[in-house]
């Protein structure tokens, strides 16, 4: 009776055992199918849900089945507990949070799972004292975990602005990597050695979050997007780490879809600027050229009133639109939406041109723009519009600075040189939006402001446009 | 050296497993557009959130008794909940905008 009694007990271990390896298959495949899914517009909120659904599978399959029968009430509460926690923070964060701040949100809950992977590593350590495979993973996951988690914090508190200037010690490119060699070989060290000592474990732990403090510290507030994206694959492969350790198929195609899919993202974003990732990351960018390119062969530059600006919109033909972040911040996508559909009543064609880091991130602009229902098909990507621009009668450029910057194209020694921008210079008027003559955000002059077509609107986004919205509107 | 062949010998499988999923992971958003960059970048974000299943296993492990383990592991699966959590929705509400007008 009592044999029995086991025999039935371990078939349905072995059972809940297949069952869950089910789980984490179907997961998988949902994982796979909904990053498909997401590179493609029509699709891409179903393949969002669809990896919602498998990623809720795998974490239920976990809980239920891995379980076993001495499994102590506590720590199933404690479990639930934090899943509630967790999921009701998560979600009022991301519900409330403002369109424009979505970029330091994502930073923000990518730091969150590098911490949770540089926890995993922190608490398995003791149980595997000895085993150089599974040291491997428990120290490689904590480590890009904790890089992970550290330098998504700066590159939070640089987007939201607590952090606004680049922190760069003198010759911090060698500091950093002495920092990092010191971090591999001490980490070679506590891998090979087999030692159980907390002490050393806890002083790697710190020197990982310094690493990633120091690693995100000198990059400017420009580049972040570039960092939050190499932040995310980061974390992909801690989270493999984690897999490796467990031997757990779901964590392991997770992180490792993440890591290439996120590299890979890295580099095209990196592509659209025209540079490098070597010199994303060790290169100084912003600053210090500013005044160097500036000074040189400054002209005058012109303003131009509401009502002036209004008129030679309202007897255009054409006019493209060129928004940028400052339209974010201004919140001004909405009446940028009502001019457009004022002037198009009016018979002007109207078109956005959106460069492809425009904004924070690229897709950004996009992103803000749909959020005020403008007609996915008058936004136009940079290779389709540039030759439009000489055919065009004015362009409005509304709070964008250098993605329409022709030094990117004349002046070599720019830090810009090289990044493909907006034509716009080869339009008849070109009226700048700007709260003041402030350099971009990449710190850089525009020669743009100085061009006998160019004439400037200042102030505020919102406000300038009301302005014009309701002057055309008397016309 | 010895150990490093032994090593991947005996890892074989996972070792194939991680090359080809490597290659799935850049084919699969190959053709993206740029205006899809940003929620992408946040989708994949809340998938590698996967990572909350290691922090439930090291849960379900763990020895009732041990406070700081318990702490440690409570801490985790909430900070993993949020990257999953926060990570899916906040990638839903910036693809709620692209859904077609008209």
């Amino acid at each position: 009776m009592h044999f029995l009694f086991l025999n039935i007990k371990s078939t349905h271990i072995i059972f809940s055992m297949h069952l869950l390896e089910i789980f984490y298959l179907v997961a998988s495949v949902t994982f796979i199918l909904g990053l498909k899914m997401m590179s493609n517009p029509k699709t891409a909120r179903r393949g969002n849900l669809i990896a919602a659904a498998g990623m809720t599978l795998a974490i239920a399959g976990t809980i239920f089945l891995k379980s076993t029968s001495e499994t102590r009430p506590v720590i199933y509460i404690l479990i639930f507990a934090a899943l509630v926690v967790g999921s009701a923070i998560g979600w009022l964060t991301a519900k409330r949070v403002k369109m424009t701040a979505m970029p330091e949100l994502v930073s923000l809950f990518n730091g969150m799972g590098g911490a949770c992977a540089a926890l995993i590593g922190l608490m398995e350590f003791h149980h595997n004292i000895g085993n150089t495979g599974a040291m491997l993973a428990i120290i490689g996951g904590m480590i890009i975990g904790s890089v992970s988690f550290s330098g998504s914090i700066i590159a939070f508190l640089k987007l939201n602005g607590t952090m606004s200037k680049p922190v760069r010690l003198p010759s911090y490119n060698i500091i950093n990597t002495i920092i990092l060699a010191g971090l591999l070989i001490f980490s070679g060290y506590v891998i090979v050695s087999g030692t159980g000592s907390t002490m050393l474990l806890y002083l790697l732990f710190a020197v990982a979050l310094f690493y990633g403090v120091m690693f995100v510290n000198p990059i400017g507030g420009a580049d972040m997007p570039v960092v939050i994206s190499l932040l995310n694959s980061f974390t992909g492969l801690a989270a493999a780490f984690g897999g490796f350790l467990y031997d757990n198929k779901v964590m392991l195609t997770g992180g490792i879809l993440v890591g290439s899919a996120g590299t890979l993202l890295t580099i095209v974003m990196c592509k659209a600027m025209n540079r490098p990732l070597s010199n994303v990351i060790f290169g100084a960018f912003g600053g210090e050229t500013a005044g160097a390119s500036g000074g040189t062969q400054k002209g005058s530059i012109k303003d131009i009133s509401i009502s002036d600006a209004a008129v030679l919109m309202n007897y255009s033909k054409k006019v493209i639109i060129v928004p940028g972040y400052g339209l974010a911040v201004a919140q001004a996508q909405h009446v940028i939406h009502e001019l457009e559909q004022l002037l198009e009543s009016r018979g002007v064609t109207v078109k956005y041109a959106i460069h492809p880091v425009a904004g924070r991130m690229p897709g950004h602009m996009n992103v803000l723009l749909a959020e005020s229902n403008v007609d996915y098909g008058k936004l136009a990507e940079m290779e389709e519009i540039n030759p439009e621009f000489s055919s065009t009668d004015v362009v409005l450029v509304v709070g964008a600075n250098d993605v329409v910057n022709p030094a990117a194209k004349t002046d070599p020694s720019s830090p810009i040189y090289g990044m493909p921008i907006l034509d716009v210079e080869n339009a008849a008027h070109i009226i700048v939006n700007k709260r003041s003559m402030n350099a971009g955000y990449a710190g850089i002059e525009n020669h743009l402001f100085y061009d006998p077509k160019t004439s400037m609107l200042f102030g505020d986004a919102k406000d300038a446009l009301t302005k014009l919205l309701n002057e055309l509107k008397a016309m | 050296m010895e150990n490093i062949v032994t090593f991947i010998g005996e890892h074989k499988e996972i070792i194939y497993f991680i090359i080809l999923s490597i290659f799935v992971g850049v084919e699969v958003i190959g053709n993206v557009p740029s205006v899809l960059h940003t929620p992408l970048m946040s989708g994949a974000n809340a998938i590698h959130g996967v990572v909350i299943v290691g922090a439930i296993l090291v849960m379900l492990d763990s020895d009732p008794d041990n406070i700081g383990s318990l702490v440690l592991g409570f801490i985790g699966v909430v900070l993993g909940t949020l990257n999953v959590v926060g990570g899916f929705v906040v990638t839903d509400r910036m693809l709620e905008l692209f859904k077609k007008k008209k």
